[in-house]
């Protein structure tokens, strides 16, 4: 009886071992650190949503990248920094790409990821100077950064003044964490190089109530309002700019506060609202077709399928593409299908989403091109400025992709990012 | 009138409306703890819950929908258009009585005699598991709520104030949004209502007999256990006109159960006994967290005094008057 129950033993522990081994070598793991609940869970699960669909196509249409399959765990973080850091411990084996999906938890996992030799990619969000690739080796932030966002909406401000701002007033409403911190230094150097005055304004999490700082707004008149909101803290600002008859079309926020959810509340009065873009709304896209053909109508739709086509959805379209391009890309530089952490972190360096290779993946005119390199991590910094049209409830873009004030991003890249290396003793690389 | 006095008077006019808002979400905690001993820890949740019940109503959206579409593969929404606000709310009102009663029976019923401590950790227990049941009942989208309560400035008071500054000054009238003029009105009405009721309905005197004294009431036949399910539906009542106005302000969403935090302060300042505390409470609060923003704010790099400066005044008070302002005072015999 003993050795029956020994033998059985052995044999379970054979089959779970040698399962576990197939997952390790055979699968490509895209570990997912979401918030699907709480607070930001309205902004993270569209975004989710959009990730998933966009893994189980490639599963579904292609059988993976290069015939390896995409495995995506999901890990909750409520957009909880320490959560985060436990959610990146728990899956950084054998990882391919983690997406933090929130820029506190970008910063806790620079150190930890380049230490762990794992790929970090924080698209349009985290440290903007990680876009310096000759100091952080490991970590990426293309196609653009917040000081990116910053000048751009500032060049839009300076495209509608004659490139004349000097004497105006612009504020920044921001969300009182790293994130809303972002763009402060950047717009601090263009008000000395345009002469206008910036005003700060920040909001702790969550940004229920606002309403002194909206009538220190109203108090002040701005002549322009920046915002870098996320979560509740957007509706709030939105709904009460309204409220105070704050002319909405000079009211400009970064691309996380610019989704439906953030307008919707506010009704009519949110018309005419801007907000930056580096991807398109909309579900015409080929790829879109594809999701639609793949995983939708066999019923595989992540959650209910409602946020389809939405700005957060179709960015985690545009983010799971670029982390899926870096895998193939590996793939045809390593001559294998079965890459390594290390090997895909090449991949990501050698993304070149050019116009034609975008519209072979089905994303033709859906974000500007870019290319990552050894030395530029942060991609072509071009963004879009979108506006919500409250009769129709949605989005057009309404500017071309425009690049931003690269003299004073570049430079200030350069300096964040050779005092981190010299505090880390980070030796340069790609000379 | 000078602009900076008018600015003044228009950022206390302000506090004093918030104050409001934050009163709505204390005054549920008050008349738990006044009746049960019981620091509801679910209250801001309950709040959600209620807002997010009403939308489902008005918007006849299918509860549990996406959780029966994925078991059965099936592709409900919702079972109809829309729902007049009257019928949702009475609807609403319905679901947090019965709410009530489920609370009573699968949680409070068992607790009873155990220490306040334990009878705390089990509403912080109940609020995630009504914050799990609210996300997998309605979703967690941001949804639209509008009962009908106009929004956004007072044109009206815009316009009678432009006058008051002096000739030829930069001012351009007074703001104050008139959806906290509504809640105003609204929290006026529940304290009046909630006054005679407990003054004078036998179930009112029944219930301040069981604040004051459990033993004493049960000694005299008063059911406890029909005590606290009317307790916990009028809070219940109580945190849907608060989710109300706070969801027609920000969208409903689960960061809406985070205004229970709002609500510490204000009971702190007011006492965690007394209905009159708990509007006081939330007055003072407003005004203090407004006046500091805007006057010394800017001295801080940090900012955003708004959202920590009613901790700070707690605790201050904390030092001086631990029983609040008409809270009942601590007294100990030894």
């Amino acid at each position: 009886m003993r050795i029956k129950q020994l033998l059985m033993g052995i044999v379970a522990s054979v089959i779970a071992v040698s399962s576990y081994v197939e997952i390790a070598v055979a699968d490509l793991k895209f570990p997912m650190l979401v918030y699907r609940t709480g607070a930001y869970a309205p902004n993270g699960i569209p975004n989710a949503d959009g990730f998933v669909d966009y893994y189980k196509m490639i599963n579904a249409r292609d059988g993976g990248i290069g015939g390896e399959k995409i495995l995506h765990p999901e890990c909750e973080t409520g957009y909880k920094t320490q959560v985060g850091v436990e959610c990146y411990e728990k899956n950084k084996q054998d990882a391919m790409v983690f997406q933090p999906m929130s820029t506190g938890i970008t910063y806790q996992l620079i150190p930890k990821a380049t230490a762990d030799g794992v790929t970090v990619y924080s698209t349009g969000y985290g440290r903007t100077s990680a876009a310096n690739g000759k100091v952080f080796k490991w970590i990426f932030n293309a196609p653009v950064t917040y000081w990116d966002g910053a000048s751009i909406a500032v060049k839009h401000i300076l495209g509608k003044n004659s490139n004349d701002i000097k004497g105006k007033t612009i504020a920044l409403v921001y969300h009182n964490s790293a994130y809303g911190k972002e763009p402060i230094r950047t717009l601090e150097q263009l008000g000395k190089k345009h002469g206008f005055k910036l005003m700060l304004l920040p909001v702790d999490h969550p940004g229920q109530e606002q309403k002194a700082t909206w009538l220190k707004i109203r108090k002040a008149r701005p002549d322009y309002i920046l915002m870098w909101g996320w979560g509740v803290m957007n509706q709030v600002a939105v709904k009460s700019a309204a409220s105070i008859k704050f002319p909405m079309e000079n009211f400009i926020g970064i691309w996380w506060s610019g989704s439906e959810n953030d307008v919707l509340p506010a009704g009519e009065g949110a018309h005419g609202y801007k907000s930056l873009t580096f991807n398109a709304p909309g579900s015409n896209y080929q790829v879109h077709k594809d999701i639609k053909k793949y995983v939708h109508d066999k019923g595989e739709a992540s959650g209910d399928g409602s946020h389809f086509g939405t700005v957060l959805y179709n960015r985690g379209l545009f983010q799971a593409m670029v982390q899926v391009e870096a895998a193939r890309v590996a793939q045809q530089i390593h001559g294998t299908s079965k890459i390594t952490p290390a090997m895909y972190r090449d991949g990501m360096e050698n993304v070149k989403l050019d116009a034609k290779r975008l519209e072979e993946l089905g994303f033709k005119d859906f974000a500007p091109p870019f290319a990552n390199s050894c030395e530029n991590h942060g991609g072509s910094g071009l963004a879009a400025v979108q506006q919500w049209d409250a009769k129709t409830k949605s989005w057009s873009m309404i500017t071309d992709y425009m690049g931003s004030d690269r003299a004073i991003i570049d430079k200030l890249i350069a300096e964040d990012s050779n005092k981190y290396a010299a505090e880390q003793k980070i030796a340069e690389r790609c000379n | 009138m000078s602009v900076e006095l008018l600015n003044f008077i228009e950022t206390v006019l302000n506090g004093l409306m918030s104050g409001v808002m934050y009163s709505l979400v204390a005054l549920g905690f008050v008349l738990i703890f006044k009746a049960s001993g019981v620091f509801n820890f679910a209250q801001g949740v309950f709040a959600l819950f209620a807002a997010l019940t009403l939308v489902g109503y008005q918007t006849g959206q299918v509860p549990f929908a996406h959780v029966i579409n994925e078991l059965f593969g099936t592709n409900y929404h919702n079972w109809y258009a829309s729902m007049p606000n009257f019928l949702a709310i009475i609807l609403t009102m319905i679901t947090m009585i019965a709410l009530a009663w489920i609370i009573e029976r699968l949680v409070l019923k068992h607790l009873v005699n155990q220490d306040p401590i334990i009878l705390f950790m089990a509403t912080i227990g109940l609020a995630f598991a009504l914050e799990g049941v609210g996300d997998l009942m309605w979703g967690s989208d941001v949804k639209v709520l509008d009962v009908g309560i106009p929004s956004g400035g007072s044109v009206w008071l815009e316009e009678a104030t432009i006058g008051l500054a002096a000739e030829g000054s930069d001012y351009y009238g007074m703001y104050i949004d008139v959806l906290n003029v509504w809640a105003t009105v609204i929290a006026v009405i529940l304290v009046i209502t909630l006054a005679l009721f407990s003054q004078y309905t036998k179930t009112g005197r029944a219930l301040r007999a069981v604040a004051d004294d459990h033993q004493a009431a049960l000694s005299v036949g008063i059911s406890l256990r029909t005590i606290w399910i009317l307790v916990w539906a009028i809070s219940g009542f109580i945190a849907m006109v608060a989710g109300i106005m706070w969801g027609t302000e920000s969208g409903v969403q689960f960061s809406l159960s985070l205004i229970a935090l709002k609500a510490l302060p204000v009971l702190i300042l007011g006492g965690f006994t007394s209905i009159p505390g708990a509007i006081i409470g939330g007055l003072l609060i407003g005004v203090g967290e407004k006046l500091a923003e805007i006057y010394i704010g800017g001295y801080f790099e940090t900012g955003a005094l708004e959202n920590w400066f009613a901790y700070v005044m707690a605790l201050v008070f904390l030092l001086f008057r631990p029983q609040g302002l008409f809270g009942d005072k601590i007294i100990e015999r030894v």
